[in-house]
């Protein structure tokens, strides 16, 4: 760590596996209702369940990538935050508007859109929170001694991910408007301006560990988000398909969005090539281990799953069923929860100076998690095929597949279970770190730590 | 090989040029080609009832429509036509604990006559639009 203010860092982390832990919670309910187990559901409905789950996904990733900025941007313009007591206030904003959003849910105060259901009186305040927190970083940014390109990816990465929030916040009587401009957030978000997020951290975060020159990752940063936009923009068509819109988006968004998965695995090959290359080893075998596996695992969940369910002559078949399902876990686990959880691992050590950088806790995490979740992913694929077959191919009720899918929710809630071991052995390394401090500044850590 | 330059180039040009194309789709589909599938004209008071209380109730929470939404509950797109009003108004206003078959509970709404009347407009009009195709016929038989 080099600068005092990167420490903010820690207390988005904090709250990102504080909020990990009651998504996972969430998602048991919801395992064991598809499984004929609902005894809560006089207390927590499905559909609170439902909206807790997913929105709960999206602060942790959202207070991840905070965190991320907060260390990156003051290492990346050398400089302190311009101003570390407003960044404080923002955490502390978001970490409450988060809290009454989730509280809200359990009272039906909520709008009933997928991943956006925090309702609009909230929303204002998310919106502010987020201009709060890009002003910062933009203008530490813009006053720094230097503006890399990685800084400037991540950045716009950010803003725009905020600007595009606004579309999600329009009423529409027309339920087809709406959804039509609820993907310009879900979608532009996730195969779009969140890959510039991610680009520029893995740049980051491959720029430390492996020591290969910044100019080569930099231009690799490019050519991946060139082919990011290139394909996703258009490839939002994929969510159209069946909502009301002109036949046009079915050629459009089948041909783009089946491009996507090139920017996927351009991260892949562009990690692994820059560790190859590397010639320094980074002692943080944990930090390495996520990064990479970001790259890989992003690939299988959100290339090659999402391909398979891309073309509009499958996805007629496939549309809303468990398969998405098997999809979005692997995508949004692959992609962006591992980006975080490498960037954790990452940072821990340089904001604490405990060097946990290879122990076993940590290794157990990062494979219980990992093959946790591929489990889950197949328990929720196998399950959607079950379902294809019986309720969409076969024209039988819905309850027939819903009944046949049982076993697929008990493997699943067994896979679920080794996740969460994971995820548990990964706080407890978390924990373990202590707070963040002063001590740990040395302007010449990484040098040392990799002459170490 | 490319340098840094070209590859932002690269990357700034490609952007552009298809956020252009996607918001000139865009305005087509919202001004022209949306509106022609979904009949925005048969948006009565009633309907707009109907989609009101899908709002906030957090129906999506468990069921889709248009294939969007949760997968714990059936999809709703054709449901006018596949069970009639009747059936759906006894199924959002079971009591006792509200609708539970095969065991998958529904939530109790106790909706007015007035609201339940507008959930059942509401699904009508869903069910009449043009979505290319959705939900598809069995092919299996
Ligand atoms: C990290 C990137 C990605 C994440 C986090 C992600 C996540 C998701 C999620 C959560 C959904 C469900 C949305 C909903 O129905 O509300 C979804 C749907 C979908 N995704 Fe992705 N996705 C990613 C990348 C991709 C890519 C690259 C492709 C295509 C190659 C793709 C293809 C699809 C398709 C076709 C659907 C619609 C499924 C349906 O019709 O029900 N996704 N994705
Ligand atoms: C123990 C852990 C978990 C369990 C048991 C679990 C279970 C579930 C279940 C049952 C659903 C609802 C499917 C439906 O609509 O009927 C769901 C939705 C979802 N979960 Fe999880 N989940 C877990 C962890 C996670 C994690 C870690 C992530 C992200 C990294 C995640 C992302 C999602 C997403 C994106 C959806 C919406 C999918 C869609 O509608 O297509 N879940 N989860
Ligand atoms: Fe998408």
């Amino acid at each position: 760590m080099k600068y005092k203010s990167q420490k903010i860092a820690y207390y988005f982390f904090g709250l990102s596996m504080l909020l990990l832990t009651l998504q996972i919670v969430y998602g048991f309910i919801m395992g064991f209702a598809h499984m004929g187990y609902d005894g809560l559901h006089g207390l927590i409905p499905f559909n609170t369940a439902s909206a807790v789950h997913k929105n709960l996904l999206v602060v942790w990733i959202l207070s991840g990538f905070m965190g991320s900025a907060y260390y990156i941007i003051p290492e990346e313009a050398e400089r302190e935050i311009i101003s570390p007591k407003l960044a404080m206030l923002q955490f502390w904003a978001l970490a409450i508007v988060g809290v009454i959003a989730i509280a809200g849910f359990h009272v039906g105060w909520w709008e009933g859109r997928k991943f956006l259901e925090i309702p609009r009186e909230l929303d204002f305040l998310v919106a502010i929170d987020v201009v709060g927190f890009i002003l910062l970083i933009l203008l530490t940014l813009l006053k720094g001694k230097k503006q890399t390109t990685t800084a400037w990816v991540l950045t716009m990465g950010l803003a725009a991910a905020g600007l595009l929030y606004l579309p999600g916040m329009i009423f529409f009587d027309n339920l087809s408007m709406d959804s039509f401009f609820r993907w310009w957030v879900v979608h532009l978000w996730v195969e779009g301006v969140w890959e510039l997020i991610m680009g520029g951290i893995l740049a980051f975060l491959l720029i430390k560990l492996t020591g290969v020159d910044r100019e080569i990752i930099e231009k690799w940063l490019y050519l991946i988000v060139g082919l990011t936009f290139l394909s996703g923009i258009l490839g939002t068509g994929h969510h159209y398909y069946f909502t009301g819109v002109p036949e046009y988006w079915l050629l459009i968004g089948g041909i783009f969005s089946a491009l996507e998965p090139l920017a996927f695995l351009g991260m892949t090959i562009f990690a692994l090539q820059m560790y190859r290359k590397g010639n320094k080893k980074h002692p943080n075998k944990l930090a390495v281990t996520w990064t990479l596996s970001t790259a890989i695992v992003s690939f299988l969940g959100a290339g090659l799953l999402g391909l398979a369910h891309t073309l509009p002559q499958v996805n007629l078949h496939t549309h809303g069923t468990l398969i998405t399902a098997s999809h979005g876990h692997l995508a949004f686990w692959g992609a962006y929860g591992s980006l975080v959880f490498a960037m954790i691992s990452y940072a821990m050590p340089q904001m604490t100076g405990r060097k946990i950088y290879d122990n076993r806790t940590g290794h157990l995490a990062y494979w219980l998690s990992n093959i946790g979740m591929l489990g889950m992913s197949i328990s929720f694929a196998v399950a959607g095929i079950v379902q294809v077959y019986i309720e969409r191919l076969s024209g039988k009720d819905f309850m027939i597949a819903a009944n046949a899918t049982k076993p697929h929710f008990f493997v699943l809630i067994i896979c679920a279970t080794l996740f969460s071991i994971g995820i548990t052995y990964f706080i407890i390394n978390f924990i373990k770190f202590g707070l963040p401090t002063d001590e740990a500044l040395r302007t010449d850590d990484d040098y040392e730590a990799l002459n170490n | 090989m490319l340098t840094k330059k070209q590859a932002k180039i690269f990357f700034l040009g490609g952007t552009l040029l298809f956020a252009l194309i996607f918001l000139g789709l865009s305005y087509d589909t919202v001004v022209s080609g949306l509106p022609a599938n979904t009949h925005p004209e048969n948006i009565t008071e009633e309907v707009l009832l109907g989609r009101t209380i899908w709002d906030d109730k957090n129906c999506m929470g468990c069921h889709t429509i248009m294939g969007e939404g949760a997968y714990y509950a059936p999809e709703l797109t054709k449901v006018y036509d596949r069970r009639g009003p009747d059936y759906i108004k006894a199924a959002v206003n079971f009591k006792n604990g509200g609708w539970a078959p095969n065991g998958r509970h529904m939530v109790e709404y106790n909706f007015t006559d007035k609201e339940a009347e507008g959930l059942v407009a509401f699904f009508k009009w869903v069910g009449e639009m043009n979505l290319n195709g959705f939900p598809a016929e069995p092919t299996i038989k």
